[in-house]
């Protein structure tokens, strides 16, 4: 009962977050809605037992990522943007679009549910720690390599932001 | 008073969370077809991202195992850098031309 009026919040909270994200005019109240989405699938996480994505998506995500868009959203200067028509001419056959391959998902979803077979979940040792330990266990033991890439790919963001945004190297 | 454990105790089921991160992304679909700022699609990218995120944990958990967690903190890590680059290059379109609009910036387009 309480878990399903927990879900109900976030899950109003992420929708309205993301519905806003797509309507508001001015680009920095897009962003604060934005991080209010973010904020409730947060929520969202902390309900499914992922702690510490939970706290990777409050830092990362609307501590990290959020601010860099307000940043460039403070260093352009959007006045003139604000004052324009805001969706494309065509904006019916996207709308359309988008709505269409979301009926589709859907429809395939609810008619699709008894014939989704998942494995049985697998009980796992007896979890000392949480979830932050059994996480690390598995990401640095399984995916040893796919971590390392990643900190490579974060490598590679960082000389490409520089090249990108300084004038003369 | 009831055990807290206990009312914690009751499941959402997955088709929850699966529908609403379908809702989600088609949000976030829409918005990067119809919008016409530079920035707002990039959120609009961002949302769609966090959508698949909350399906691969919703999985995850149904599941009992935390490779759904690798997969979307990885999913977060390439969006942190896809992030940088991409609005660096919204700041190099804007210092050159001076403008936002999608419609503008079409030197690809055939």
């Amino acid at each position: 009962m309480t878990e399903t009026v927990f879900f109900y919040c976030f899950a109003a909270l992420a929708v309205a977050g993301a519905i806003l994200t797509v309507t508001m005019r001015n680009a920095v109240h897009c962003a604060i809605s934005l991080i209010a989405s973010l904020g409730g699938v947060a929520g969202l996480y902390l309900m499914l037992h992922a702690e510490f994505l939970f706290a990777v998506q409050i830092v990362l995500y609307i501590g990290g990522i959020m601010v860099l868009f307000l940043f460039v959203i403070m260093l352009v200067n959007l006045e003139a943007a604000a004052r324009e028509r805001q969706f494309h001419r065509s904006w019916v056959g996207g709308l359309l679009c988008a709505g269409g391959t979301g009926a589709m998902l859907a429809w395939f979803w609810l008619r699709g549910a008894g014939t989704l077979r998942l494995p049985p979940a697998v009980q796992p040792t007896p979890r000392e720690g949480g979830n932050v330990e059994s996480l690390a266990m598995v990401l640095f033991r399984d995916y040893l390599v796919p971590f390392e890439l990643a900190s490579l790919l974060l490598l590679v963001a960082i000389v490409g932001g520089v090249m990108m945004a300084k004038k003369r190297i | 008073m009831p055990d807290l454990a206990q009312l914690l105790a009751a499941e959402v089921p997955l088709s929850w969370y699966l529908i609403l991160s379908v809702i989600l992304f088609v949000i976030g679909a829409a918005g990067f077809l119809i919008r016409r700022n530079i920035i707002t699609v990039f959120m609009c990218i961002e949302l769609m991202l966090n959508a698949v995120n909350l399906s691969f944990i919703a999985f995850s958990h149904k599941l009992k195992m935390v490779d759904g967690h690798i997969y979307s903190f990885f999913v977060m890590v390439v969006a942190a850098a896809e992030a940088a680059v991409g609005l660096a290059i919204i700041l190099t379109v804007f210092k050159n031309r001076e403008t936002l609009e999608i419609d503008e910036v079409s030197s690809l387009k055939l």
